[in-house]
């Protein structure tokens, strides 16, 4: 008499600390192999791109931050740089060099916390204690530069707030010259350490062909050895001046995309030191009155100044008719803004094209007769931000 | 003529020219195609001989009241060459329904969800068309123009839900 088996139906989420936020995996298990895992999301969906129709242009500069918590400074310039491309503009070179410092300088945040929760999620609790610590000093810089760690509203269409700090290239500097040697602690703790490596490795693989097909970008894709980035193939913020390169995996499994994530901090790092090298002077905002705010002096000297002043203050700008959408590469993949004009003072509709959600689709494949255990290594390795998920 | 123009063109060749209008603004091509032949326009392009394109994006755009009122976006983007091209199909008010990419490209399943959530519009040749943000019993589809921007009702006594404070009135375009 032949036996018969039943899959058993297991529910993760969406309350679990390895969820990195609230995600809920509906798994079907044959006894520890998963043969279906269906991800619930919605449970962070907040209505950002209804909120956005319904404030100006101007207004909406806080949104992106709050969408993506992790890498703050690379989703402002994503939407800065979709509502400069509406309106035919480019800020000064001084604001494109600075955002690519403060961009990078997310960018290795947001690769800290990723190491720091992952290395966590495998019981390995000193990185991250190490890890969080680098990213604080990272935040403190970013502080000193808007005011705020982590939700600066910094950007401004055209440009910048205000210009750098003082003391903020000679910090920055220093803070480069230690982060290599950190790196490198963490290669040593990790990349040799026979517990991590048997957890990552050969597991949550994912083919270039199914990567391809399902949309994912970032390191996810870069993991299994498609060269694609945003910053070398549509390059912006000038990224085309810098020197650095592009980290590929083979196997397209956890442990590549943690090796492409560590090569890619000691990337940013190079692409920091060219960035402040050649940081030039000048302006940190366009002087198109019809878009940013006339500088103070000019108010009590000029009329225009003042009608100008009150128009963008009382009204906001009035980019022409038309659609345009823009990419940055995010710690995560392709983060884009498509943002849609009818002419009026406030978006008709901004969309916002989320790396993590795309990626978040492949985990079933990834996860596809895997062992439970290691789905936790499988969802650490996607890196993903609910928050961006769900919007 | 730049790569997107290019591949806009070859739409427009194969599904004739005057049913397929190529737009142009800032340099990002768009090839507007009729939303009953969208399947034949993707899928010129997903064999397109220059490589298959990857489907970066897709979503929806209200323009309530105007009619036809939906667009249904397409972002492809070919990662080597570097290129992009937007397609698009307009959809009238009624019953928005249009044809399923996830045949072409398992990414749109997700994608198409959410459109379905948040504007109404049916893709028809989906495998499973639920919502997939909002809740499973939600009413409405929240990025309708003609859907308000509101406070969630709570069960208090006395509550009424009001409108965020827009501060900012929305202002005409400039003549």
């Amino acid at each position: 008499m032949g036996s018969r088996t039943e899959t058993l139906t297991l529910n993760m989420g969406p309350q679990h600390p390895s969820t990195h936020g609230v995600l809920r995996l509906i798994l079907e298990l044959e006894g520890e192999v998963i043969l279906g895992a269906t991800p619930v999301i919605g449970y962070l969906h907040t209505g950002f791109e209804k909120e956005m129709e319904h404030r100006t242009y101007h207004q909406n500069i806080v949104f992106p931050a709050r969408i993506e918590y992790l890498a703050t400074f690379i989703e402002e310039t994503a939407y800065v740089l979709a509502v400069e491309k509406l309106l035919g503009i480019a800020p000064p070179p001084r604001a494109q060099a600075a955002r690519v410092i403060l961009s990078e300088l997310s960018r290795i945040a947001s690769h800290l916390v990723w190491l720091g929760t992952s290395a966590i999620d495998l019981q390995v609790t000193s990185v991250f204690i190490y890890c969080m610590q680098d990213r604080e000093e990272i935040l403190d810089i970013l502080e000193m530069v808007s005011g705020q760690r982590m939700m600066h509203g910094f950007l401004r269409i055209g440009g910048m707030q205000w210009d750098l700090p003082e003391g903020f290239e000679a910090r920055v500097r220093r803070l480069m010259d230690r982060l290599p040697s950190r790196i490198d602690e963490y290669d040593r703790l990790l990349t040799d350490n026979l517990i991590w490596r048997k957890r990552t490795e050969g597991i949550a693989v994912l083919s270039p062909d199914d990567a391809l097909r399902y949309g994912c970008t970032g390191p996810i894709l870069r993991g299994s050895g498609v060269p694609y980035d945003v910053r070398k193939a549509f390059p912006y913020s000038g990224y085309e001046q810098y020197e650095f390169d592009v980290p590929l995996g083979k196997h397209g499994d956890a442990f590549d995309r943690y090796l492409i994530r560590l090569e890619e901090m000691r990337q940013s790092r190079r692409i920091i030191l060219q960035a402040l090298d050649r940081l030039p002077d000048g302006p940190w905002i366009t002087d198109d009155r019809k878009v940013a705010l006339p500088p103070r002096a000019e108010l009590v000297r000029s009329m225009e100044a003042v009608i100008h002043q009150f128009k963008l203050v009382s009204e906001g700008l009035h980019p022409p008719v038309g659609e345009v959408y823009a990419a940055v590469e995010s710690p995560r993949g392709e983060k884009g803004y498509y943002i849609v004009s009818d002419g009026s003072n406030r978006p008709a509709r901004v969309r916002v094209r989320a790396p993590s959600f795309n990626n978040l689709q492949a985990l079933p494949v990834m996860l596809y007769h895997g062992y439970v255990a290691d789905c936790v290594v499988a969802i650490a390795s996607i890196d993903i931000v609910l928050g961006d998920v769900d919007r | 003529m730049s790569r997107a123009a290019d591949r806009a063109s070859l739409v427009a060749r194969r599904l004739g020219e005057a049913d397929v209008m190529i737009e142009e603004f800032r340099g990002e091509v768009t090839a507007v195609v009729p939303a009953e032949r969208i399947l034949e326009a993707l899928r010129v392009l997903r064999d397109a001989p220059e490589g298959t394109p990857v489907l970066t994006d897709l979503t929806a755009l209200d323009r309530y009241p105007a009619e036809p009122r939906f667009e249904v976006v397409y972002l492809l983007t070919w990662y080597a060459p570097p290129a992009r091209l937007r397609v698009k199909a307009r959809l009238s008010g009624g019953a928005p329904t249009i044809a399923s990419a996830t045949s072409l490209w398992p990414a749109a399943n997700w994608l198409e969800r959410e459109v379905y959530d948040m504007f109404g519009i049916r893709f028809e040749g989906h495998p499973n068309l639920t919502r997939i943000l909002m809740p499973d019993d939600w009413e409405g589809h929240p990025l309708r123009k003609d859907f308000p921007l509101t406070e969630e009702p709570v069960q208090f006594i006395g509550h009424v839900p009001k409108t965020p404070s827009t501060i900012i009135p929305k202002a005409p375009p400039r003549g």
